[in-house]
């Protein structure tokens, strides 16, 4: 009679804790859904690292905003003061205010160069609608977001922009006089308001933020990323029943994503360490003044994020229009996955015209962002109509003009040159 | 004689009258005031300990700096306690934030509006707008003050420093210019300065002056500035470094990829 040996264990098994753990929560599904088993499409290029980008922005932000809610003090006689306590008498303080102040610049340029790989590659079409609505409740927030935080140093800037931009639902038939006054909580901005605006900067919109970004990776992760190429990869699958031109998320885009980290961390550093300001577009100059109710800042600009919009609402004379079409103006990126009649998704084959309408909207909305820094008087004004007029076209236009326009055949595979 | 202003408005008067027959223009003549240069230096710190010396003798009797303390100061600027004791106004410790000890409400009341706190100007304003704000003061018999500046208009603030610069007349020359409505219309342009009466620095002694308050008040608006630049160099060596790293990893990794 043989004797009986017990089989080795096998040495990846997980024991003691870990196993513990894994029997009673479902970790290795979970990693193996969404990262080693999750397949992207391999020929992802410069304009996929702004997505993970943007959530490590995310987590810069939390993380440094945690740290700032421990010293800033709501409240209009002290939120200045403990913001310059921040800066200068609280420990690295300097380095966690100058990190979450240009961390939310560039999120917001991760955020723009994120939608506009969407609107190149198609990424809004079919099946990825709800995935875009997703990522315009998680862009909506993230400008709520935006405002909150920049009304808090209470520097004059802080409020004057807030008085501008919470008169600008005053402008609402019947309801905007009384509306006005219940987000203010006050006959002016004032005291209630910032304190609002401190509770949603730091619980009620992070948590929504968080809640958005999660359902939109949820959505991402089902119906599976685009490309370039605008070619769902899971229609040609492997003998493994792996899509043919898909790779495991991890390890190919985590270590790819974290080369993407580490060039926007220098960029990042670069800004915090030497031009916080940047030139008075991250940290405007009239905000190192308290706010002050008697004295308007000779120009009331927002911040560059925002200028677009604000080029809009200026450029039109009448203004409730001018409200009503800023308002539009964010509100029309929801709409192009139905404005948008393309039998392709990708501008790669796509004809002149969709580019070239691309091409116009993306000048348009620079040049606008940069007319709504400057005054509005004079050629600004009517450049700004000019742009504002070619912003509105590319929406409205764009079920005639992605119809008609001349598509190249698209190809089975995507296009992708290995190393050599 | 009531008030200091009243006492200041006389004394401005006087000079101004006297001093009008010996008029002389003051070299340079500043009609390109508007683009001066404080050409600061924070990095220098001999420079900036003789601004705080500045700030101490002639700001700080109406003006604070609320958020430096004076052990910051003399910490940031290498002063020795020693002569810390001999910057600080009697009664201050070192501890303490730089503050006037002029009363806000009585301040107000005498200049019609309280002297600003200093801390944030050169953020607010920057460098440039306090060295031109320094060097453009001209006699004015229309302001309450005796005197007026260029760039900054009607301001409520005295010439505290004419005693070391001297009083300057303004000469204005009229300029054709189309208005508003097209029609041409005719302004009074800002031309050169007239020396009336000269003070106790000459004209480089008195730069000298200006450039190293404007300094200090470059480092009070952030102290934290050299510190911030000496070690984002190394962060950014840091980052450059791991990038590369990490690129190589991910060269390693996509080898398979074909």
């Amino acid at each position: 009679m043989a004797p009986v040996t017990p089989p080795a264990a096998p040495q990846d098994k997980p024991r003691g804790v870990v196993a513990w753990i894994y029997k009673r929560f479902p970790v290795q599904e979970f990693l193996s859904e969404q990262l080693t088993g999750y397949y992207a499409p391999k020929n992802f290029n410069f304009w996929y690292f702004f997505g993970s980008l943007a959530l490590v922005i995310l987590v810069l932000q939390l993380a440094t905003g945690i740290f700032l809610t421990m010293f800033y003090k709501p409240g209009e006689a002290t939120s200045f003061d403990s913001v310059e306590f921040i800066m200068r008498e609280v420990q690295w303080g300097w380095l966690i205010r100058y990190l979450h102040s240009s961390g939310a610049s560039l999120f917001f340029i991760v955020v723009y160069l994120h939608m506009f790989r969407a609107m190149l590659y198609g990424s809004y079409k079919a099946p990825r609608e709800l995935l875009w609505l997703l990522g315009m409740v998680v862009y909506l927030a993230l400008m709520a977001e935006a405002f909150f935080g920049y009304v808090l140093p209470w520097g004059n800037m802080s409020f004057w922009g807030a008085q501008v931009i919470v008169n600008l639902f005053g402008t609402i038939p019947v309801i905007g006089p009384g509306l006005v006054e219940w987000i203010r909580g006050d006959y002016g901005i004032a005291d209630a308001t910032l304190n609002r605006f401190f509770a949603l900067h730091v619980a009620a919109v992070p948590l929504a933020l968080l809640l958005f970004v999660v359902l939109h990776l949820v959505s991402l992760h089902h119906s599976g990323s685009n490309n370039p190429d605008g070619i769902e990869i899971k229609a040609r699958v492997g003998a493994d029943g792996h899509p043919l031109d898909g790779i495991p998320f991890h390890p190919y885009y985590t270590v790819k994503d974290i080369v993407g980290m580490g060039v926007m961390f220098v960029l990042l550093a670069i800004v915090v360490f030497f031009v916080p300001s940047f030139g008075g577009l991250f940290l405007e100059a009239p905000n190192f003044e308290p706010a002050n109710p008697l004295s308007t800042p000779e120009h009331i600009a927002p911040v560059w994020y925002f200028t677009p919009y604000y080029a809009i609402l200026r450029a039109v004379p009448d203004q409730r229009l001018g409200a009503f079409l800023m308002f539009l103006a964010v509100a029309l990126f929801v709409f192009l996955p139905w404005l948008d009649r393309s039998p392709v998704k990708s501008m790669r084959y796509r004809g002149a015209l969709s580019r070239a309408a691309l091409a116009l909207f993306a000048v348009s909305f620079i040049t606008l962002g940069y007319l709504g820094l400057e005054p509005a008087e004079g050629r600004y004004v009517i450049l700004a109509r000019i742009f504002g007029f070619i912003y509105f076209a590319f929406f409205l236009l764009m079920p005639w003009y992605s119809r008609i326009d001349k598509v190249k055949p698209v190809p089975e595979r995507v296009t992708y040159h290995g190393h050599a | 004689m009531g008030t200091p202003r009243q006492a200041l408005l006389l004394i401005g008067l006087l000079i101004a009258g006297s001093a009008c027959g010996a008029a002389e223009a003051v070299g340079g003549a500043g009609a390109d005031w508007a683009s001066w240069q404080a050409s600061d230096d924070v990095a220098d710190t001999a420079s900036l300990q003789r601004g705080a010396r500045n700030f101490m003798g002639y700001c700080l009797g109406c003006h604070s700096l609320k958020y430096e303390r004076y052990s910051r100061l003399a910490s940031d600027l290498m002063i020795s306690p020693e002569q810390l004791q001999l910057l600080m106004p009697p009664g201050a410790k070192p501890a303490d934030y730089i503050v006037t000890t002029m009363p806000a409400a009585d301040a107000a009341s005498w200049f019609g509006k309280a002297p600003p706190d200093l801390s944030l100007m050169s953020r607010a304003r920057g460098p440039d707008y306090l060295y031109q704000f320094f060097k453009t003061f001209y006699v004015d018999p229309k302001q309450p003050t005796g005197v007026n500046n260029l760039r900054l208009p009607t301001t409520a603030m005295p010439a505290v420093l004419a005693e070391l610069e001297g009083l300057k007349r303004a000469v204005f020359k009229a300029e054709q210019k189309p208005g508003a409505d097209g029609k041409p219309m005719t302004e009074q342009v800002f031309d050169h300065f007239e020396m009336l009466a000269p003070g106790r620095l000459s004209a480089a002694q008195y730069d000298e002056f200006v450039h190293d308050t404007v300094n200090f008040l470059d480092y009070v608006g952030e102290p934290t500035q050299l510190e911030r630049r000496a070690l984002g160099v190394w962060v950014v060596l840091f980052l450059l470094v791991f990038t590369c790293l990490a690129w190589l990893l991910k060269q390693e990794y996509w080898k398979d990829v074909h």
